[in-house]
């Protein structure tokens, strides 16, 4: 067996064993299996990176799934450099994150169904990210999907959890729909499902058109648009983002997971791979540009003014997938990966951090009853601090390299680059600005707590820290790799992806990048600063603000209404649906009268048929000989034709 | 000349013994003409060139099938068989079937091609006799489906058994 | 020389009979031996046939069929001592468990 399939192919064996015997025999010991499992992916994985940095890339089928005359499936790998950059950061990270689900977890009744999840969802994302074909990513793209359903309603006896993961499902299917039909356009129009083969033909797309409704559409850019819908659903973008802050619900190493490794990214993941198609089509390029731009902004505004830890946080990955979006947008393509990777490390981090003060404060999780949890967990602080400072975009960091890159390539790229550019920018300053407060709050300061939580405050056990501390050296250093040409490094990571994902043309001057870098810098110190005045000087600023702006206050502190917006639009019809249409008529009425009419007109028509059997065996034998004759004769008018 | 006299001779020979065959009253005698019926098939075998099965014929036919028969007949009695009803009460029916068929046939047969002739002409199979002959064919060409004829058999004794046996 | 139609004729006439005597009688034992009747009237037309096309395989096809006669007549024997035990009956309309 070669080592590509062992990748994907060992979580799901943990996952296998796990859910078979998990209940009855492994119990307590299932984090073995996944842990080990995942570690051999993740070494499989590095050892493949090796491979594919010295120039080698692979591509094959392993096996033939679905077979039907010229149309064909398979399940092959295709491991060029982006796949590699996403195999080190999925198994890396999940491997992270089972290291600490054991002490997160631990003592839970789902101990061994937890773990099996969490090595079905790698697989998922695996096969995602690994195939060669469109429908091995719409397998993966779908199981993920449904991976995290079960993850995010893990907890199933609570309501808002199962709510949450039916949430994530719907939400994600109206991103997946149009998907599928960009996945069934590719196949009817070009007649691959390869990468290779779609990415070799889709010149000849160009300049046609599709008429639909009496319009006649580009038809590249429609293609496009409709794979964007289903990235725009996976990745938590405007309009579908409502699911992502929801799917908090989860155990917090479930967070951590899809926020970070698998999930969000695979729409970036998927944007980048079929960075040929979205090229071909500007107007395909300019809507996932302002999308990403957009969603950034409204995002960071919304985490601004959260008292849920996690939920900042969850909004701040919604924010930071945009800026992913916006840099493909802008056809940097390798930068979006490239913070798509950087961010999986400090919001992993993030996450792993918010659980392990979640974990001390036995589940409370308003930064506002929180405070001066500096002196109770020491490593719990230091790497959130560092966290923050990388999300921030603080020189140095990992943050600072990938997001100076988007904001450097997106000033590059015309008029629609400069708007993006204004707008990551200034997000940059919000997200520093929010990531802050979450530091002052929660950290520093002192206790607002219950005197109760005050007393139970103690540090995470190893599992949880070790994590925290390796992925923190991940949020300093996962950066080094990209270091501008203008600061002195090589930029190696642009120059790997060059190949798959190119490179946008620069042609502005040294001195303009440090004005941007400079620019994005103070954005980011700004927004320290502020949060420094606000929540450690003088904590009564805020509050005079939010009664002075209640209006926008309220706007952001209620997510702009979308929640209920979609409640009002979508779901309060589609239950009115429900009820008097589906259950009232078609249920009570069609479906009623079927299930009991069907039953009824067989049993009278066995009634009849019953008379039929005489228990003669002569009748018997008659009716085969003239069946006989029948037969007989059919033949000899069908040959005497 | 002489092969038609000699074939239209079993041939009405063979349709009256069935027809005797499926009117008699008494199945004994029903046994017996079917005893001569088969030997005339054998003989049928023989103008036929197929030694072999003409032998077969005669021993598992004659020999085997028709003493069962004969066993079971002497399990039923007999004198009540005798005086009962043969037919059913539809019999024309049944009848009229069968005429009915045999005129499909003979209009078939007006339409009938001969297909491709194969190798095993009668002086090949003549050459190295009958019986090697259609040996060799069933123990190379035919030797799977020949192992599982010998099953069938294997499980209709066991099943014979079990039927007929005494309960309890 | 014989034609090959006539092997065909005789064959469907025998097969004829069997098929009527198997619906007309009411013994079960004769309609066993209709039974027979058939499978050894398609014997006849495949020998004929074999011989004719200077085929073997009509005649390995007559093999198993005199296999599968041999194994049908013990079977269907010992079906009819196990109903004669039972019920004492040897004729079909005394038989009609069967009827729905």
């Amino acid at each position: 067996m070669d080592k590509y399939l062992l990748i994907p192919l060992l979580p799901l064996i943990a996952f296998t064993i796990n859910i078979i015997f998990g209940k009855g025999i492994i119990k307590e010991r299932a984090h073995w299996i996944a842990i080990l499992a995942v570690l051999g992916s993740f070494a499989i994985a590095v050892s493949t990176l090796i491979e594919v940095l010295n120039g080698k890339t692979i591509n094959y089928d392993v096996y033939s799934w679905i077979v039907s005359g010229s149309f064909k499936v398979t399940v092959g790998f295709l491991i060029d450099q982006l796949t590699a950059i996403m195999l080190i950061v999925v198994t890396s990270v999940s491997l992270l994150v089972h290291i600490y689900s054991v002490g997160y977890m631990h003592g839970d009744k789902g101990y061994y169904r937890f773990f099996a999840y969490l090595s079905l969802f790698t697989f998922s994302m695996l096969m995602l990210v690994m195939g060669n074909n469109l429908l091995q990513l719409y397998f993966g793209w779908e199981a993920v999907g449904l991976c995290s359903y079960f993850l995010i309603g893990f907890w199933y006896e609570k309501k808002s959890a199962s709510d949450a993961g039916k949430k994530a499902f719907i939400v994600n299917r109206f991103g997946d729909f149009g998907f599928g039909i960009g996945v069934i356009m590719i196949f009817l129009t070009l007649g691959a499902l390869h990468y290779t083969d779609i990415f070799a033909k889709v010149g000849t797309l160009q300049g046609q058109t599709i008429n639909i409704l009496g319009y006649n559409i580009d038809l590249i850019t429609l293609i496009a648009l409709l794979l964007f819908c289903g990235a725009v659903g996976k990745s938590a973008q405007i309009p579908l983002h409502v699911w992502l802050p929801d799917a908090m619900e989860g155990p917090t190493p479930v967070s951590a997971l899809i926020h970070a490794a698998t999930m969000v990214t695979a729409g970036v993941f998927m944007v980048a791979r079929f960075n040929p198609i979205f090229s071909l089509s500007e107007t395909a390029m300019n809507v996932v540009a302002l999308t990403g731009a957009i969603t950034s902004l409204f995002a960071a505004t919304i985490a601004l003014v959260q008292n849920d830890i996690k939920r900042i946080v969850a909004y701040s990955t919604v924010s930071q997938l945009g800026y992913m979006f916006l840099a493909c947008g802008v056809g940097a393509y390798g930068a979006g990966v490239f913070h798509l990777y950087t961010h999986a490390y400090f919001k992993a981090l993030l996450f792993l951090g918010a659980g392990s003060v979640m974990h001390a404060m036995a589940g409370e999780l308003d930064i506002q009853k929180m405070g001066g949890l500096k002196k109770h967990m020491p490593v719990t602080y230091w790497t959130f601090l560092i966290a923050s400072l990388s999300i921030a975009g603080i020189p140095g960091l990992a943050g600072f390299f990938s997001k100076d890159e988007i904001l450097w390539l997106a000033y590059n790229h015309g008029t629609i680059g400069k708007i993006v550019w204004l707008m990551g920018t200034a997000v940059a300053a919000l997200t520093a600005f929010y990531s802050f407060r979450i530091i002052f709050m929660a950290f520093h300061g002192k206790f607002r707590g219950t005197h109760e939580q005050e007393h139970h405050l103690h540090e995470s056990p190893k599992a949880m820290t070790i994590p925290l501390i390796i992925l923190a050296i991940g949020a300093i250093s996962a950066g080094w790799v990209g270091i501008p040409a203008a600061l002195g490094g090589s930029n190696a990571i642009a120059h790997f992806f060059e190949p798959v994902l190119g490179h946008p043309h620069v042609t502005a001057a040294h001195e303009e990048e440090f004005m941007v870098m400079s620019i994005s810098i103070v954005a980011a110190i700004g927004g320290i600063f502020v949060s420094w005045i606000f929540y450690s000087l003088k904590p009564e600023i805020p509050k005079t603000l939010a009664a002075k702006f209640k209006g926008i206050y309220t706007t952001l502190w209620n997510k702009y209404y979308v929640d209920e917006l979609y409640g009002f639009i979508i779901v309060r019809p589609t239950k009115w649906i429900a009820s008097n249409i589906l259950v009232a008529v078609t249920d009570g009425k069609i479906i009623e009268g079927i299930v009991n009419g069907v039953p009824q007109a067989i049993r009278n028509f066995g009634e009849r048929l019953r008379k039929l059997q005489t228990g003669h065996l002569q009748h018997y034998a008659v009716s085969m000989a003239i069946g006989l004759f029948v037969i007989l004769t059919l033949v000899l008018i069908a040959a005497g034709r | 000349m002489l092969p038609n006299l000699f074939f239209g001779y079993f041939a009405i020979v063979m349709v009256v013994l069935s027809l005797l065959i499926i009117t008699r009253r008494n199945p004994v005698h029903s046994v017996l003409w079917m005893l001569v019926l088969f030997f005339h098939i054998a003989g049928l075998y023989l103008f036929l060139n197929a030694e072999f099965l003409a032998a077969v014929q005669v021993i598992l036919y004659a020999g085997a099938i028709l003493v069962l028969f004969l066993f079971v007949i002497m399990m039923l009695n007999l004198k009540e068989e005798i005086t009962a009803e043969r037919f059913i009460g539809e019999w024309p029916i049944g009848v009229a079937l069968g005429i009915s068929i045999i005129m499909l046939v003979y209009f078939a047969l007006s339409k009938f091609i001969q297909g491709p002739v194969g190798q095993y002409t009668i002086e090949a199979i003549n050459k190295e006799t009958h019986t090697k002959t259609i040996g060799r064919v069933l123990y190379t060409e035919y030797l799977f489906p020949f192992e599982i004829a010998s099953l069938i058999l294997l499980i209709a004794i066991v099943g014979a058994i079990v039927l007929a046996k005494k309960r309890g | 020389m014989v034609p090959l139609d006539w092997y065909i004729g005789l064959s469907a006439v025998i097969f004829v009979i069997g098929v009527v005597g198997f619906i007309i009688r009411r013994n079960i034992l004769i309609m066993l031996m209709s039974v027979e009747l058939m499978l050894n009237s398609v014997n006849i037309s495949l020998v004929a046939f074999s011989h004719y096309l200077q085929d073997l395989r009509g005649q390995i096809f007559v093999f198993f069929i005199i296999t599968v006669a041999a194994a049908e007549a013990a079977i269907g024997l010992a079906i009819l001592v196990a109903l004669f035990k039972n019920k004492a009956a040897v004729h079909t309309d005394e038989i009609t468990e069967m009827k729905g």
